[in-house]
């Protein structure tokens, strides 16, 4: 049986360098942000690689990474911290967000908009040049050291009207787009993520172009280099192309059935 | 048990002059019923029923039927039998009795037709899936349409209506699959980038020059196809086998330069000119319909004109952006345009533009002008390279027009009419300013509707109203949770005492923020049309009376709004409730005053409704549509074509954030429901009755 690790925030440093694979100034960007200590907004579509970026750069700063997938009910508390009754006395916790800036860490959340908007608020002061976390229950002020990095992902493709990000809180950030690679470097990632050959990773990388053609006109979004790669390890423990695309890709993009069907016959024709 | 020995001859005489009011009309039956009394009493009943359903609506119709169902009796089934009654009723209602016989007439076509169409693959049924086949192919955005004749004019692709030439629907859909493919190849790889009307005004034999020109150049694309597309190829290959389509190995041999990547169109046309006289090109292969340079040409030189102009401006701005000098020499020199891949992959159609040797990332627009200058050419002239000046705006040559038809702020000039769009499925595009939707009251009815509903239900609003209740949203702070935000001190002196006692310690001593605002604005959106006559419509506004009851305690926004109207120029809205209006006696007099009216023609309700909705700043919007049917009206939306729509419109509504979901007590539903709205967004209630209990149940489910 293998060891589950349970590991404290502040101990969460990668270990091990994560395969990134730079398309433009962004790693340069993403140091000289962390120097001057402002906080790092990270944009694009799903599945493009910003989670990645956030470990590679964790592992290149050698800081600890806390990840908070935000989601609709996520609370101030759930961020900040909260007390808790241990053995008959109340005992107070730090939340992710607290531990990371105690920790010097680099605290990284993921899909900011989902978060409900009176939580996002609470990260306002850290992410301007105060550079303090309130914590309200217990009347304190936590200072952030230099080392600590505020990031956030934000994907602004697919989310609805009601769900974007206020002014008052993207303009405290420095914004670093993402998109998907071209062509030749998606590959060469494809390749690298999982060992498949190059011909069979660049086909792949085609089918990905083609579906992205769709977006728009019938998908909401294109493939993603996460899904590719996903086809790409079921094709490599011996799932044909057609069926490897059919249930990684198709299925996984649309629920449409004249899409999904769409979709396969563009897989078939390549493979 | 029943008796199935056949019909005797007297009773069958009797049964049809009986229908056909023979007294009256003098028709002769007997000889038919000669015919009838032979047949088993299986088909003899099956017939007999048919003909006294046609005599009820005209009895030369029927008595015209009788004679040509005789006699294809033998050929064909009884639910093809039965379209083919169904078409004629429907002639009848339409066009009168006189077309109506021409429809009985030619039932030998419609036989034969049918017969075809047993394995066939119908453009018609297939152009949802190839159309987003072709969009995902790189390149142009091709539309696909059904012609006569297959070609293309390097915007469109034209395909039969109707493929037959294998047995399987599934190969003669993938036939269709390969016309696109082999169509696409030659708009993406070039075949119409020499204009070839000088040649064929040169040559003797235009015709023989084309068809070798085609048959060089499929060698060429196809090679293409291989490399790019081989599992396509592989179909194709199989089809082309399976077809009889074989090439011999001397055309191999000829065409064989031509298979290489840096292989032209001109060197098939150089091939053309030096083997026109000598060979006799193959057979022309059915996967490419005849090249129309004529058609060709036109639509590339509308289109050059227009990218070009189009291209320029969006240089312009994209040079702005890098804050360059705009100085025209030294631009010239560091913005350049190169083949991606050494020209040689994707037959060359990838151009990237560098400035300062840096590639520059084109904004989607541009990148996708840049691929279609560049399917045309070849290459990107120097002279598109050249940002277009300050003053060179030409708004009629390079863009579409600006404003969107779907702009509710654009309005035809007489006020208080709506124009909206609508999806044609069959040419795949929508109709622009097709519809015209008005707003009209709708006249309160003040009697005891109201009284009798609340007196008929009185049990089921109290229950209805006590489960809203509970669903309503306060800013409430739960207590005794085992997770919370904060310590319940209560909870936790009376653990801790218990605990002290050698109790147990609680573990629920938290206290919770209950944040579930109920943010929601829904939109109901009732069926008024003809059909709902009589309880469907009773029901319909006894469930309204229940559900405003309901809401009342609940506090969501919402506003009921009926919908008919006959043909696309008289769509009728009847706000009953708007957004904001209060539930008051006039409301419910309204309410009382709902009447069927017309048709259901409900895209452009749809359309309209959503974006009345849209104006509503709400969490979650929904859009709840009331319906006893299919969308239908008079002039043609019905069918596939009104499915289409309104699953257009329900598509669009989503993508502004609204949910849309569809109660409908149309037993049919079932099988078109799931593609108008999704799986799982729309209820079937079975019995009208049921209706009033049922939607609030639905609605409380749908939002909490």
């Amino acid at each position: 049986m293998s060891v589950v690790s349970i590991l404290k925030p502040e101990e969460c440093y990668v270990r091990e360098e994560p395969f990134y694979q730079p398309v433009g100034d962004e790693v340069a960007v993403f140091e000289a942000a962390y120097r001057e200590k402002l906080p790092v907004l990270v944009k694009g579509p799903t599945g493009c690689g910003k989670t990645r970026f956030m470990e590679y750069m964790a592992w290149r700063l050698e800081r600890p990474l806390i990840t908070v997938s935000c989601h609709d009910d996520l609370t101030a508390p759930d961020l900040v911290g909260r007390y808790l009754v241990k053995g008959g006395e109340t005992a107070w916790v730090d939340g992710p967000l607290a531990s990371a800036v105690r920790a010097g860490g680099i605290c990284y959340l993921d899909e900011i908009v989902e978060a409900r908007k009176d939580t996002m608020v609470v990260i306002h002061p850290l992410a301007d040049d105060r550079r303090v976390l309130p914590v309200e229950k217990r009347g304190e002020l936590i200072e952030a050291p230099d080392e600590f990095c505020l990031a956030m992902s934000y994907n602004p493709g697919y989310q609805g009207v009601l769900k974007d990000l206020k002014q008052s809180t993207r303009q405290r950030f420095v914004a670093l787009e993402f998109d998907y690679p071209a062509q030749a470097l998606e590959t060469a990632i494809i390749v690298r993520e999982t060992g498949i050959d190059e011909a069979t990773a660049d086909r792949l990388v085609r089918f990905a172009h083609m579906t992205r053609n769709l977006k728009g006109s019938g998908l909401d979004e294109g493939a993603s280099t996460r899904l590719l790669v996903h086809a790409a390890r079921l094709m490599r423990s011996g799932i044909s192309p057609t069926t490897a695309c059919h249930t990684a890709i198709a299925q996984a993009l649309t629920d449409d059935g004249e899409m999904v069907s769409a979709v396969n016959e563009l897989s078939s024709s390549l493979f | 048990m029943a008796d199935t020995s056949p019909l005797e001859l007297q009773t069958i005489i009797e049964r049809l002059d009986h229908w056909l009011n023979v007294e009256f009309s003098g028709l002769k039956t007997g000889e038919h019923a000669v015919v009838i009394a032979a047949l088993e009493r299986e088909q003899q009943e099956y017939l007999l029923a048919r003909v006294q359903r046609i005599a009820s609506a005209n009895i030369q119709l029927a008595y015209q039927f009788i004679i040509h169902a005789i006699r294809v009796l033998d050929t064909i089934d009884h639910p093809a039998l039965d379209v083919w009654i169904a078409k004629t009723m429907d002639t009848y209602d339409q066009h009168g009795l006189h077309q109506a016989m021409e429809t009985v007439r030619t039932v030998d076509e419609f036989v034969r037709l049918r017969q075809k169409r047993a394995g066939a693959a119908i453009f018609e049924q297939v152009c949802g899936v190839l159309s987003h086949f072709v969009h995902g192919l790189p390149g142009r955005q091709l539309q696909l349409r059904a012609g006569e004749q297959c070609y293309t004019d390097t915007e469109t692709i034209y395909l039969p209506p109707l493929i037959d030439w294998l047995a399987s629907t599934q190969d003669n859909f993938l036939i269709y699959k390969c016309l696109i493919a082999c169509h696409w190849a030659q708009i993406h790889y070039g075949t119409f980038r020499e204009p070839l009307a000088p040649y064929l005004q040169e040559s003797r034999n235009p015709e023989q020059f084309l068809n070798l020109f085609q048959a060089f150049e499929s060698a060429r694309v196809e090679a293409w196809l291989e490399r790019e597309l081989p599992g396509l190829y592989r179909t194709l290959q199989r089809l082309r086998g399976e077809l009889g389509e074989v090439y011999d190995e001397q055309w191999r041999g000829l065409s064989h330069a031509l298979r290489e990547p840096v292989a032209q169109a001109s060197d098939s046309l150089q091939l053309t000119q030096r083997y026109l006289d000598t060979i006799e090109p193959p057979r022309n292969s059915l996967f490419y319909g005849p090249i129309q340079p004529d058609s060709v040409q036109e639509t590339i030189e509308r289109r050059k004109e227009k990218q070009k102009s189009r291209f320029r401006q969006l240089l312009r701005n994209l040079i702005r952006q890098f804050q360059e000098s705009d100085d025209e020499a030294s631009l010239a020199d560091r913005l350049k345009a190169q083949s991606g891949h050494g020209g040689h992959k994707d037959g060359g159609n990838e151009w990237q533009l560098t400035l300062n040797e840096e590639p520059i990332a084109l904004p989607q627009e541009a990148r996708s002008l840049l691929t279609s200058i560049v399917q045309d050419i070849g290459y990107l002239p120097d002279d598109y390279l050249r940002p277009a000046g300050p003053d060179e705006y030409e708004p009629e040559l390079s863009q579409e027009p600006l404003s969107d038809p779907d702009d509710p702020t654009l309005r035809a000039s007489e006020t208080g009419v709506y124009r909206y769009r609508e999806w044609d499925f069959r040419r795949q595009q929508y109709r622009k300013n097709w519809c015209a939707v008005r707003e009209y009251p709708v006249t309160p009815v003040y009697d005891d509707f109201y009284c009798r509903t609340l007196d008929k239900y009185r049990g089921v609003i109290r229950q209805l109203r006590k489960s809203f209740e509970a669903m309503r949203d306060e800013q409430r702070r739960l207590k005794r949770e085992a997770h919370g935000d904060d310590v319940d001190l209560d909870a936790l002196v009376e653990a801790l005492a218990d605990s002290h006692d050698g109790g147990e310690l609680a573990d629920r001593l938290f206290t919770r923020l209950q944040h579930a605002e109920r943010d929601i604005a829904v939109m109901f959106m009732v069926d008024m049309s003809g059909s709902t006559r009589g309880w469907v419509n009773e029901a319909e506004r006894e469930a309204l009376i229940l559900l405003a009851e309901a809401l009342q305690t609940l506090g969501d926004r919402y506003a009921i709004y009926g919908f008919s109207g006959m043909a696309r120029e008289r769509c009728e809205i009847y706000p009953v409730k708007k957004f904001g209006e209060d539930y008051d006696a006039q409301v419910r007099a309204r309410i009382g005053g709902i009447q069927p009216g017309d048709y259901t023609r409900m895209g452009a309700a749809i359309r309209h409704l959503s974006g009345i909705l849209n104006r509503q700043e709400a969490h979650s919007r929904i859009l709840i549509t009331l319906s006893d049917g299919k969308p239908d009206d008079y002039d043609n939306y019905r069918g596939q074509y009104g499915i289409e729509d309104t699953r257009r419109a329900v598509l669009e509504a989503r993508h502004h954030g609204i949910h849309p979901y569809c109660i409908t007590i149309d037993k049919e539903a079932r099988a078109y429901l799931p593609h108008l709205y999704g799986p799982a967004c729309y209820t079937l209630v079975r019995e009208v009755a049921e209706l009033p209990c049922k939607i609030s149940e639905i609605y409380r489910r749908l939002t909490s």
